[in-house]
């Protein structure tokens, strides 16, 4: 039961990165990828009646998360709790550009939501990349499974280290290709060439630069990333779009398992003391939560799924972004 | 302050924050499925415009609700991880129900109306709406046992060895009689402020279109229907709390010795309260135990009983502010109600409003939307000590670790950043409002342009 909670968690975490993945990524893009207000409002629009469903899988992620391993959602968040609530504000910055962007008034208007939703996905992606990797290296926990001290170190220690510069980093990265190669299947037009483009130089490139790190830690993982980036890389030079896209969701896909796995039954490793470390068994429900959640769980989300995909295939029309003459 | 009263105050800031929009998503939502029914039934185009111009404010306003509900579901790792970690099983599968089943539901389906007019069947396309809307009240019916639980602890067991509490019957945890009972409250209020938004909007509009007046009627019809509302449901609520929370009933009336027979305090001066107090004879027992000679409990005569059950301490919460946010929330309700019943009745058979009516009433979503704030804050205030009444108090809640620089910070942070939201969102809707609510003459055989974003 704990082990299938536990997978449910980690796919509720796997799919909001994708998901929220391109949406951050083409937030990112759009900005700049778009060279006048009429196509950076077209790279918006292919996110548009997505985003706010693809964020609800975090309230979902961090949900059955709480639900299924309270320990576990108390130590991560009360133990990040400053560089949490600075995503949480980036977030709400975000969500908001992005909705009131196209309801307000002359291009002025448009311009500085633009900013603020380049400037806010950049800092998400680059706060979740340090966060992933905190989750990843552990937290200084006492036997409570709290992190304490003083001073804004408390929180932000772990996600300033070299380590989750890597991670942010890496998030970035991911979070460009995911971008790229979702605008270059979503949209028409100079945006769909631009994107493409950009997709093939990042695969290549980013497949080099990952293969270099792999043989150089010898991570197989990083090195399963750099076949990925260099096949995504590969398809959109082909024009291979969707295969494209889906190589790079597949590759975000497994970067946050490999997150979630890295210490195997500990959720959370405490870099204090091993025996302090967070361990599934210990950090989960008890048997009566976990079943009520098991029935909850089997008998909604496959209708969530179901209707999300409906809202997909209804808006699977892509966006042009081609001016069209009047 | 310490980093206790600081991390109060900070959920409280951002609680009630996320709660101005809160209820004004669930009336818009239930409005916007209203009004297209209406359109649909009787093909007059002025229901058309005005449930797409309901649709658009609903949906700048949803994105608020999403966004700062998020902060909500991770308030309890982060403030109240010791909280979290002992009702984890009683909270967390409500919080991830609530997510599952009407989260999801609201976020796709409005996203599917609002962009869907021209892409879906009209009756998938009005359904999408309706489904919204009930996602909402769904929303609301969790999110409301969760905060019944900490009203009223039900459905739950502590664990001998781990002191945690364990879920036994998710039914029972829902059907909690105070949330049986605050649940259509909070509704009736929601309508209210949502019925005073479109009052507003209607009557500041009111010389650009005629379908603005059919909108400035049909909110203040929802004002005063919620306002009715709210006062039956506040009544049957206020006797259950008397049941299960007799402190905090003695707070609102500041009732420090047991009375058979109570009086309803008007108004009350002095230190502590009441010196002076402008009574209605009876009305107290009546309220709260729905008998005139009733006994009520009072603060000194709890405050001794909860001593001897749970230990030397003060379980007496501030009496002052229980008192006038009490008082507060049924008079600045009731007034609201009574404006839109004014205006329904000067505007009755085509008559027009007066001036200086129509020139105040664009602030009458101030006074719901107060109404509610008391409402909560007296909810909320007069729980003390307690987190979960009776089990654990908000002091045993509180992340250990946790210091007041962080809490300054984040605090700091959170007020910045909803600030300017609520700048930018307060321009946008009146930005909205100004649009020509129908298309232009010229356009009216053209497609109607896909929604810009």
């Amino acid at each position: 039961m704990i082990t299938f909670w536990f997978s449910v968690v980690v796919l509720a975490w796997v799919l909001y990165f994708v998901l929220e993945g391109f949406d951050f990524g083409v937030g990112l893009l759009g900005p700049v990828l778009g060279r006048d207000d009429h196509e950076r409002g077209a790279a918006v629009r292919t996110i548009g009646p997505f985003w706010d469903g693809n964020e609800v899988w975090l309230v979902a992620a961090i949900g059955v998360t709480f639900a299924a391993f309270p320990a576990w959602y108390s130590a991560l968040l009360a133990g990040l709790y400053l560089p949490m609530v600075v995503l949480l504000l980036l977030l709400a910055v975000r969500g908001v550009a992005l909705e009131f962007r196209g309801k307000g008034d002359g291009a002025r208007y448009r311009r500085r939501a633009d900013v603020a939703l380049a400037a806010s996905s950049l800092g998400i992606v680059l706060v979740w990349g340090a966060l992933l990797a905190a989750f990843a290296h552990g937290l200084a926990i006492n036997a409570g499974g709290d992190v304490v001290g003083g001073g804004f170190d408390r929180t932000f220690g772990p996600v300033l280290t070299p380590a989750a510069g890597l991670g942010a980093l890496a998030a970035l990265y991911a979070a460009l290709l995911l971008g790229a190669t979702f605008l270059a299947l979503r949209t028409s037009g100079p945006l769909r060439r631009r994107a493409a483009n950009l997709s093939r130089w990042l695969g290549t490139g980013g497949a080099v630069a990952l293969l270099l790190a792999g043989i150089g830690t010898g991570s197989v993982i990083t090195l399963l990333a750099a076949v990925l980036a260099f096949a995504a890389g590969l398809l959109a030079r082909t024009g291979r779009e969707a295969l494209a896209f889906g190589a790079t969701a597949a590759a975000v896909a497994g970067a946050v398992v490999a997150v979630f796995t890295t210490h195997g039954a500990v959720v959370l490793h405490s870099t204090i003391d091993p025996a302090y470390a967070l361990t599934r068994d210990a950090a989960a429900a008890t048997p009566q939560a976990l079943e009520l959640i098991t029935w909850a769980g089997v008998l909604i989300l496959p209708g969530v799924i179901a209707y999300q995909a409906y809202s997909y295939w209804v808006f699977r029309r892509r966006v042009a972004s081609e001016r069209v003459p009047s | 302050m310490d980093v206790l009263d600081w991390t109060r105050l900070q959920f409280a800031v951002v609680t009630i924050y996320h709660y101005f929009f809160v209820p004004l998503s669930i009336s818009l939502a239930a409005s916007a499925a209203g009004l297209q029914i209406a359109w649909l039934r009787t093909k007059k185009e002025q229901y058309l415009h005005l449930t797409k111009f309901v649709g658009k404010i609903l949906i700048v306003t949803f994105a608020v609700g999403v966004v700062t509900g998020l902060v909500q579901e991770f308030q309890f790792g982060l403030g109240w991880s010791a909280f979290a970690r002992f009702y984890g099983d009683v909270f967390g599968p409500t919080l991830a129900i609530e997510g599952m089943l009407a989260f999801f539901l609201e976020a796709t389906f409005l996203a599917l109306w609002y962009f869907g007019w021209d892409r879906l069947p009209r009756a998938i396309h009005t359904a999408c709406i309706v489904i919204v809307a009930v996602g909402t009240l769904l929303s609301a019916f969790i999110i409301l046992a969760a905060n019944s639980f900490m009203q009223n602890p039900v459905a739950y067991a502590l664990d001998p060895v781990t002191g945690r509490a364990r879920l036994t019957s998710f039914t029972e945890l829902m059907l909690n009689k105070v949330n049986l009972a605050a649940f259509p409250h909070t509704i009736s209020g929601a309508i209210m402020v949502g019925g005073a938004l479109l009052l507003a909007l209607g009557v500041w509009r009111l010389a650009a279109d005629p379908a603005y007046r059919t909108l400035a009627r049909l909110g203040a019809w929802l004002t005063l229907t919620g306002g009715a509302l709210t006062a039956l449901t506040g009544d049957h609520l206020g006797k259950v709390i008397t049941e299960v929370q007799p402190m905090k009933m003695a707070a609102a009336e500041a009732l420090y010795a047991t009375t058979a027979g109570a009086p309803f305090s008007v108004f009350a001066t002095g230190k502590p309260l009441p010196e002076f107090s402008l009574e209605i004879p009876w009305l107290l027992s009546i309220l709260a135990k729905g008998n005139p000679g009733a006994t009520v409990q009072g603060i000194d005569d709890l405050q001794a009983q909860y001593a001897a059950e749970f230990g030397p301490g003060s379980y007496v919460p501030m009496i002052p502010v229980a008192f006038w946010t009490f008082r507060l929330m049924i008079g600045v309700g009731m007034l609201a109600a009574a404006v839109a019943a004014y205006y329904l009745w000067r505007t009755r058979k085509s008559r027009n409003a007066p001036r200086w009516l129509t020139r105040w009433l664009p602030l009458i979503p101030l006074l719901p939307a107060a109404a509610n704030t008391f409402g909560w804050i007296f909810t909320e205030t007069a729980r003390q000590p307690w987190i979960a009444f009776g089990i654990s108090k908000v002091a045993d809640g509180i992340s250990p670790g946790l210091t007041s620089s962080e809490v300054i910070t984040s605090l700091a942070g959170f007020t910045v950043i909803y600030g300017v939201i609520a700048v930018v969102w307060l321009r946008l809707v009146r930005h909205l409002a100004r649009q020509p609510l129908a298309p232009a003459a010229a356009a009216a055989d053209k497609p109607e342009p896909a929604p810009v974003y």
